[in-house]
């Protein structure tokens, strides 16, 4: 009696065990499938292909407008920015901290990058919107400085912890006897990391960038507080010193004061759908990049 | 060539350094008993940040009562029952995605789904749920390694005792992983507190005049108070702005530096 009574306990047991172990893919279906239910409405008065084509954002003008692709462009040019800015720093940094730092130095840094990590993304807000921006307009003589630039730089500066560690890792797991074999080839410190520590680590500091980039791409506050806000077409060069606004800002600046279920409302969910799966493609690369590293 | 790669180096330390240094010069004037233990006066432009420093404190705990039940119960599963297979490699994939999606998008899903869907309204409540889902990964992350740290050896043994399968995770395992557990819950505090996009359309109070009666109120909370401090109160001094972002800074940091010692305590032990 009391058998039958532990094995039933045990068996409900391991069916909630079991169910929790599974949440995580249940979250992940969950939130992309309603992102697309709350979506799906918008596509009744337009198509898709309108949606993305279209440069105009007017959301709330009668008739509204919902042109997505300034802030599609507006996210890619931010991010592209950044990524320029945050990858070599940060791969540079990375192999600083790896290979030439001395022990005690390389905690040091190790610590400094997991503080940056720590701090919350509404403080560097506000640090690009009281500091930054005035710093860059003075400097570049612009008109204003809430821009593209001073977005894309909030932001590789916030990637950096993702790519410094992740490449760290990456630099770390390349073994020692590949060093020793190559400095006792005659090839000089530089020639070892240039040729034989970085190819080796390739994988991993590619699933670095990958993961800097997603991080990047879903970032909302700072670029919300930072760069500008105008939905307006990105197409020169110029246009990373002038304001744009990126698939994020947009969401956090409008979903609050937008009718519950209106078109509005929709198109945003939209936009949301979108996002998730950038960064679902994005982080699922810089997964399977990590995995073939290791599997090397 | 090196010299490049210390410029990289000081490149990132030297913000980091700016960073720090302008949020305490602009932040530290602002400090006083007053404005810690005061709500906002005069449209925000006076007066203390306290509604806000109470709201955090109740959205971190919120959320932590439901994530850490749910994180540590994922992570046994995924070290305690799961055999190797194709599932666990999806979990895995899951989690992964799960910590990369971008917090906005958690707002979105927060706002559809316990807001409006579920009927929480903009809520104490609905702001835990969306959070509780923003933290789950680094719950579940943390919690299996701290298992994974515990020996085979005591399993086997409590095993062989005749104690069964839960009975060894609940009595031998989860004790010995606990103290590995919490460093990662007290992480996920420190992340969960400085969130700002989540609960920007799932509880966030612009202002409050009393402090919430229940989860179905609204809250004010830290990291929104700079937010509306910095961008939606025309004429606030910056030194109401600066103070809240040290507050919130000092906030966090604190969280993790309990974390990291205590972390720091238990490889010393286990030595």
């Amino acid at each position: 009696m009391r058998y039958t009574l532990r094995r039933a306990t045990e068996f409900v047991i391991e069916s909630i065990v079991r169910l929790s172990g599974v949440l995580a893919i249940i979250f992940v279906v969950a939130i992309f499938g309603f992102l697309v239910r709350e979506a799906a409405p918008i596509l009744r008065h337009v198509t898709l292909g309108e949606v993305l084509s279209g440069t105009r954002w007017l959301p709330t003008s009668t008739p509204p407008q919902f042109g997505m692709l300034p802030l599609i462009l507006g996210s890619a040019l931010v991010t592209l920015a950044a990524a320029l800015i945050g990858v070599p720093l940060g791969v540079g940094c990375a192999i600083y901290i790896g290979e030439l730092a001395s022990p005690w130095l390389r905690e040091v840094l190790k610590s400094t990058v997991e503080f940056l990590a720590a701090i919350p993304s509404v403080v560097l807000g506000l640090l690009g919107l009281l500091v930054l921006a005035p710093f860059l307009r003075e400097l570049l003589d612009l008109p204003v400085g809430l821009t593209a630039l001073t977005g894309a730089g909030m932001l590789a500066f916030m990637a950096l912890p993702t790519i410094v560690s992740v490449s760290e890792d990456a630099l770390n797991a390349v073994p020692d006897s590949f060093r020793r074999n190559s400095l006792a080839l005659g090839a000089t410190r530089w020639q070892t990391i240039s040729r034989v520590v970085v190819p080796a680590a390739r994988s991993g500091i590619v699933a670095a960038t990958m993961l800097g980039i997603g991080r990047v791409v879903g970032e909302t506050m700072t670029v919300l507080m930072v760069t500008g806000n105008a939905a307006v077409m990105p197409t020169k060069l110029s246009s990373l010193l002038r304001p744009v606004r990126t698939i994020t800002a947009t969401i956090a600046a409008e979903m609050g004061e937008t009718p519950q279920y209106s078109d509005h409302y929709h198109a945003l969910f939209l936009l949301g759908a979108l996002l998730f799966a950038t960064t679902f493609l994005v982080n699922l690369l810089g997964d399977l990049a990590v995995h073939r590293g290791q599997v090397r | 060539m090196f010299l490049l790669l210390r410029l990289c180096t000081v490149a990132i330390v030297v913000p980091v350094l700016v960073v720090v240094y302008f949020v305490f010069i602009g932040g530290l004037p602002a400090i006083s008993w007053e404005f810690l233990t005061q709500g906002p006066r005069n449209g925000m432009l006076e007066g203390g940040i306290m509604p806000a420093i109470v709201g955090t404190v109740y959205l971190v705990a919120g959320t932590m009562v439901i994530a850490v039940p749910l994180g540590v119960l994922a992570a046994v599963y995924l070290s305690e029952y799961a055999r190797r297979g194709p599932l666990v490699r999806l979990i895995r994939l899951a989690i992964t995605n799960l910590a990369g999606v971008p917090s906005v998008v958690y707002g979105l899903f927060g706002l559809g789904l316990f807001v409006l869907l579920l009927n929480f309204g903009q809520s104490l409540l609905a702001g835990c749920c969306t959070l509780a889902l923003l933290v789950l990964p680094m719950v579940i992350t943390a919690s299996e390694e701290a298992l994974r740290t515990v020996p085979d050896g005591i399993r086997h043994t409590s095993l062989a005792l005749g104690a069964t399968r839960w009975q060894t995770v609940r009595r031998v395992v989860l004790p010995n992983a606990l103290p590995g557990i919490i460093t990662g819950v007290i992480l996920s505090v420190g992340r969960c507190a400085g969130e700002t996009a989540p609960i920007l359309f799932t509880c966030a109070a612009f202002y409050m005049p009393h402090l919430p009666g229940g989860i179905h109120d609204q809250v004010m909370a830290l990291p929104y108070h700079v937010y509306a401090l910095a961008t939606q109160v025309p004429g606030a001094p910056p030194r109401l702005k600066w103070g809240t972002a040290l507050v919130l800074l000092a906030f966090v940091m604190a969280v993790n530096g309990v974390a990291i010692a205590w972390r720091a305590r238990l490889r010393r032990r286990r030595r």
